[in-house]
């Protein structure tokens, strides 16, 4: 796998949330950071998240859900990962998502969920990191 | 007899300015908080400077009847009713909805019985966007952000033990919402109600759904041709109903500026306006009918600011531009909630303030009604019992503070109403952009308010990364929180499962050739502009097509719109 281009990460908006405020936020603070992001752009299914993902060779997914649907779309998406045998992309999220069913989505492989207020660096930093971990996964 | 000029800041004396000297070398020795955390900013929260102190030379420029006259009189400064409200209160309106039908009017019945004086609509997703609940596009959105309406046979139950003949309703619903009315109108009718009894709001404003809150179905030139029509009808057939809400809180809340806000809601108002004036109808025939709705965020003075600038603007607009005649049509009505956006999921509780700040600075503004959000929702739908906490911070701002009983009381502040004139000053700036775009929605197709809104939330959001913003509980004051003890509202998957059955039983009951029918005569009035779309969609509404199916009708013929994004 080459090191030497950027981590690049899809940020992602699911089923018929409009709300795109934090995916906007995030994937410019992202590019900032020297990541290449790729914004998937609204209502998205899961399919075609996990595609867009296999198809630009990226290193991670960041979905963003307010709308509610986050017990539904996150684990289709996890699916669909696991079915392209692409469970090895780093997929984290963010929204309006309450304490328990963060917990929950964690336990089922979301790698971390980030809930209004959540410093930008911390999700830099956390993406930075999970998506080096996996092009370097000796270091 | 002093002759007195009528400009608010001419009067100065040798004393006055030797104070002022005073007062200046007095302020350059303090010594200011500064730096990250401190809280000291010396911009509003949309990067307005601010000065230390405001005093007369910042209103010199003001002219008394030009710029503020009085209450209920033109520009509408200080408020467009010669009382305020001491003849009446702003309307305490809470929007609700979730789940269901049956369970949504189980709330309505709850929040009437507490003292709410009026109904305010939430629909969910799939509604808003025109799809079915069974649609495959549906999936786990069932009921989560608002009430699943597919069919009349929903929108009846909606209002079951309502009199929907005395109560007025708002609908926040958009891309749809010609057909919201329909369902609206045939579920009354068949209570023996007729239309022109019906009290209420539709939101209907499509332009700031490309602007901001992104919940379209078609593009925007024939979606403007649906909410002229439905303007037109409206306003012949239902007297007493508000045909559009010009919304700027979605804008706010996806990040823009309260200037921002501002100048994007009134140029929208105005598209309208234009758009009606080009469909050959008076501005006086619909004009009193238009009602805005905007955001109430938490830089106080800020807020008044743009609500009293809004109406000055308005007003200017409509007599001096578009040549309105009648006092109703230069008078700027509206809606406020207070800002989702300043909510924090951190310590919720704290949420409760917030609002109560924000609402109060609703109220100073002059808005006609109220929604203050609870202090959950940044976390799930909001329960009943912070639902009621919501209401009674309402309450007790309407009878315990007494700054209801005198009208514009911070009307002659000097700070206040310079930040009204910057306002104004900001809002005429972005409508001439806008005009060199050519007009709003060439400015949505070019990504102009998108590119702005984007830019002004990154800008905040950095400014709170680097603690120039302080918000409580996030950037300072944290706690180390525990599991929150809030008790949230869940919307269960079953819900989801007994919709999708039951708009299949609403298909396997209705007649079929009506069906069909009342969707071809809808199609073939979507291809003739000169037939108006709404007498068509209650026909469809009536023989129980769901929705989704009225939707894709009018697809077929208008397309959907898909969004170049930005970021």
């Amino acid at each position: 796998m080459a090191l030497d281009r950027p981590l690049r990460v899809i940020v992602a908006k699911a089923g018929l949330d409009g709300h795109d405020r934090g995916a906007k936020v995030i994937a410019r603070a992202l590019r900032d950071a020297g990541m290449e992001v790729i914004y998937t752009g609204l209502f998205q299914t899961p399919e075609q998240i996990v595609q867009t993902a296999i198809q630009e060779d990226a290193d991670g997914i960041g979905l963003s859900i307010l709308s509610g649907a986050h017990m539904t779309l996150f684990p289709l998406v996890l699916e669909q990962l696991a079915a392209q045998g692409a469970d090895d992309i780093v997929f984290f999220g963010g929204g309006t998502i309450p304490p328990e069913d963060v917990e929950e989505l964690t336990k089922r492989g979301v790698r971390a969920i980030f809930t209004p207020g959540a410093p930008l660096q911390e999700i830099v930093d956390f993406v930075r990191r999970e998506c080096g971990k996996r092009r370097a996964p000796a270091a | 007899m002093i002759d007195r000029p009528t400009d608010m800041g001419a009067q100065t004396t040798p004393e006055f300015e030797e104070q002022r000297r005073a007062w200046e070398r007095e302020s350059a020795a303090g010594k200011p908080r500064s730096g990250p955390g401190s809280g000291a900013v010396d911009r509003t929260i949309s990067d307005i400077p601010l000065k230390t102190v405001y005093a007369p030379a910042d209103v010199a420029h003001l002219d008394l009847p030009r710029d503020l006259a009085w209450p209920g009189q033109y520009p509408y400064t200080r408020g467009i009713h010669p009382n305020g409200y001491r003849d009446r209160l702003w309307t305490m309106r809470q929007f609700a909805g979730f789940g269901n039908a049956k369970q949504t009017n189980e709330r309505y019945h709850f929040l009437l019985s507490q003292g709410q004086t009026g109904l305010s609509v939430a629909f969910d997703m799939p509604t808003l966007m025109g799809y079915d609940s069974d649609a495959p596009q549906a999936r786990g959105e069932v009921g989560k952000c608002g009430v699943a309406i597919d069919s009349l046979a929903d929108m009846e139950t909606l209002f079951e033990g309502i009199d929907m003949g005395s109560i007025t309703t708002s609908m926040t619903i958009n891309g749809p919402a010609a057909i919201a009315v329909a369902q609206y109108i045939a579920a009354a009718e068949k209570k023996g109600i007729p239309r022109r009894m019906l009290g209420g709001t539709i939101q209907a404003d499509i332009l700031k759904e490309y602007i901001a809150q992104k919940e379209w179905i078609f593009p925007p030139r024939p979606h403007m041709r649906v909410i002229v029509d439905m303007i037109a009808f409206c306003t012949e057939q239902m007297p007493r109903w508000n045909t559009i809400s010009i919304s700027g809180y979605h804008i706010r809340e996806a990040g823009s500026t309260a200037a921002q806000e501002l100048a994007f809601t009134l140029a929208d108002g105005f598209a309208y306006v234009e758009a009606c004036m080009k469909a050959g109808m008076d501005v006086d025939s619909f004009a009193s009918r238009l009602s805005y709705f905007f955001n109430a965020h938490i830089d106080f003075f800020e807020e008044i600011a743009k609500f009293r600038a809004a109406r000055r603007i308005y007003a200017r607009h409509m007599r001096e531009k578009y040549g309105a005649k009648n006092p109703k049509s230069w008078q700027l009505r509206f809606h406020t909630q207070t800002a989702g956006c300043s909510a924090t999921a951190q310590q919720p509780e704290n949420n409760i303030v917030r609002v109560a700040y924000e609402a109060l600075s609703a109220v100073l503004g002059g808005t006609q009604s109220l929604h203050t959000n609870s202090m959950d929702e940044v976390l799930a739908l909001p329960s009943e019992k912070s639902v009621e906490i919501a209401l009674r911070t309402q309450q007790v701002l309407a009878y315990e503070t007494n700054v209801t009983n005198v009208v514009d009381p911070l009307g002659g502040s000097y700070y206040v109403e310079a930040l009204t004139d910057e306002m104004e000053r900001q809002a005429e700036a972005y409508f001439a952009q806008i005009e060199e775009f050519g007009g709003v929605v060439e400015a949505i197709e070019s990504g102009f308010f998108q590119r702005e809104i984007a830019e002004a939330s990154y800008r905040y959001q950095r400014s709170v990364e680097a603690k120039d913003r302080v918000i409580v509980g996030v950037n300072a004051f944290q706690k180390n929180e525990t599991q929150s003890d809030l008790e949230l509202l869940r919307i269960t998957e079953e819900v989801e499962r007994e919709q999708a059955r039951g708009v299949a039983q609403v298909r396997a009951k209705r007649d079929a050739d009506r069906v069909q029918v009342t969707l071809d005569r809808l199609q073939a009035a979507c291809r003739d502009p000169k037939d108006n779309l709404m007498p068509h969609l209650i026909d469809c509404v009536n023989a129980y097509c769901t929705e989704g199916e009225i939707v894709e009708a009018m697809v077929k013929v208008y397309g959907r719109y898909v969004e170049r994004s930005v970021f």
